[in-house]
């Protein structure tokens, strides 16, 4: 109870130091920073209940207030704006990241990419582009070509995440809750 | 850590969160009703004087929260330019804009404390599975240890420069999420020790 607890707090507070790393602006002027790098190893470090929850509390405290989010947005105005899509698929991201390393027993290094992949890039577009076709009252396809730019930066956070999740395993694999 | 809680007083700052949450929902919804760029613009204009009574630093607070808005006004005003429907363009924009500035205008003007009590009341039903105090706790948790993860990457980024001339980059993910990991297990070991976190 305690362990998951601190877990998932100090996870919730990786994603918000993870949005602080200085950041490339890409095409559309929204930054590409680490942050949704931390959402992916929420999910395939601490596993997909665990890395779900530090998802949302880290969602609960950007929405009453805290500045967390990259480039110091946050409140409950990030809920009413384009990215909301983006917002609302962070959770469900790192709950298929993990369920991915929990379930798939290949290397870990595999696993970890694959649910990142699958979590950070399919499920989270997934959920972001309709998010952005409706608020900026846009077709599907017309939304999907907004978010091909980002589409090289999120797969090579994808990597780093897999990298880093096997790195942990080698050097502590105890820590691994997703292998736990 | 700084909230985005202004420190000027307006008159919304007394409202209840409650009574102001629930007027932003009502409000967002009556923004998707309206179609017609007149009847969003007098919207728009409602919000913008809902600024007023805080003074101008007040409004450019307001201001700078909305900065982020506008490479999504700039997409949408080229789109629309080039598809000859510059209405359709003004209704997303204003409506946008809108609904942002309504939502950050809540956050100005309710304090920390106040939210946190909202959303103990709203999660009142989950107390089977998630007791008010294990919440009240984790969300104490996050807001200490931010800086205190941010202070533990800078001194891993400047140990890094004292080491090689290369930009720290990638090589600091692997140090930070360890740094995580070891401080859940520490706080982990000191709830236990005080009497454990339900």
């Amino acid at each position: 109870m305690e362990r998951s607890l601190s877990h998932i707090a100090l996870f919730a507070a990786l994603i918000a130091v993870l949005g602080l790393v200085p950041k490339i602006d890409l095409l559309a002027g929204v930054p590409i920073t680490a942050q949704s790098l931390g959402i992916m190893l929420c999910g395939t470090v601490l596993g997909a209940r665990r890395g779900a929850l530090a998802v949302l509390l880290f969602l609960l405290l950007v929405a009453i207030g805290l500045p967390l989010l990259a480039g110091g947005r946050g409140g409950l105005g990030v809920f009413a704006g384009p990215s909301v899509g983006f917002l609302l698929g962070f959770p469900v991201a790192a709950f298929v990241a993990g369920w991915v390393v929990e379930r798939w027993r290949a290397d870990v290094g595999l696993a970890a990419l694959a649910g990142s992949v699958l979590g950070g890039i399919v499920v989270l577009y997934a959920f972001g582009i309709p998010g952005m076709a409706l608020m900026l009252d846009k077709s599907m396809s017309e939304a999907t070509l907004l978010m091909a730019p980002f589409l090289p930066g999120d797969a090579i956070k994808a990597v780093m995440a897999a990298l880093v999740t096997r790195g942990l395993a080698r050097m502590r694999p105890g820590a691994l809750l997703s292998r736990g | 850590m700084l909230t985005l809680t202004s420190p000027v007083e307006t008159p919304m700052h007394r409202l209840p969160a409650g009574v102001k949450l629930a007027a932003l929902c009502l409000f967002t919804v009556l923004l998707f009703a309206l179609s017609t760029p007149a009847a969003l613009a007098v919207a728009g204009l409602v919000v913008a004087g809902l600024h007023l009574p805080g003074g101008w630093p007040f409004a450019r607070a307001g201001l700078r929260l909305l900065r982020p808005l506008w490479p999504f006004v700039v997409i949408v005003a080229v789109w629309h330019g080039i598809t000859g429907d510059p209405r359709g363009g003004a209704v997303v924009i204003l409506r946008l804009a809108a609904a942002v500035a309504a939502a950050n205008l809540v956050t100005m003007t309710t304090r920390l404390s106040d939210m946190i009590a909202v959303i103990e009341r709203l999660a009142a039903p989950l107390t089977p599975v998630l007791p008010p105090r294990v919440l009240a706790l984790a969300i104490a948790l996050v807001i200490r240890f931010v800086p205190v993860l941010a202070q533990r990457a800078s001194q891993i980024t400047e140990a890094w420069r004292a080491r090689s001339p290369r930009r720290p980059g990638r090589h600091l993910l692997v140090p930070v999420t360890l740094a995580a990991l070891d401080d859940a297990e520490h706080v982990a070991e000191a709830l236990r020790a005080r009497g454990g976190a339900g």
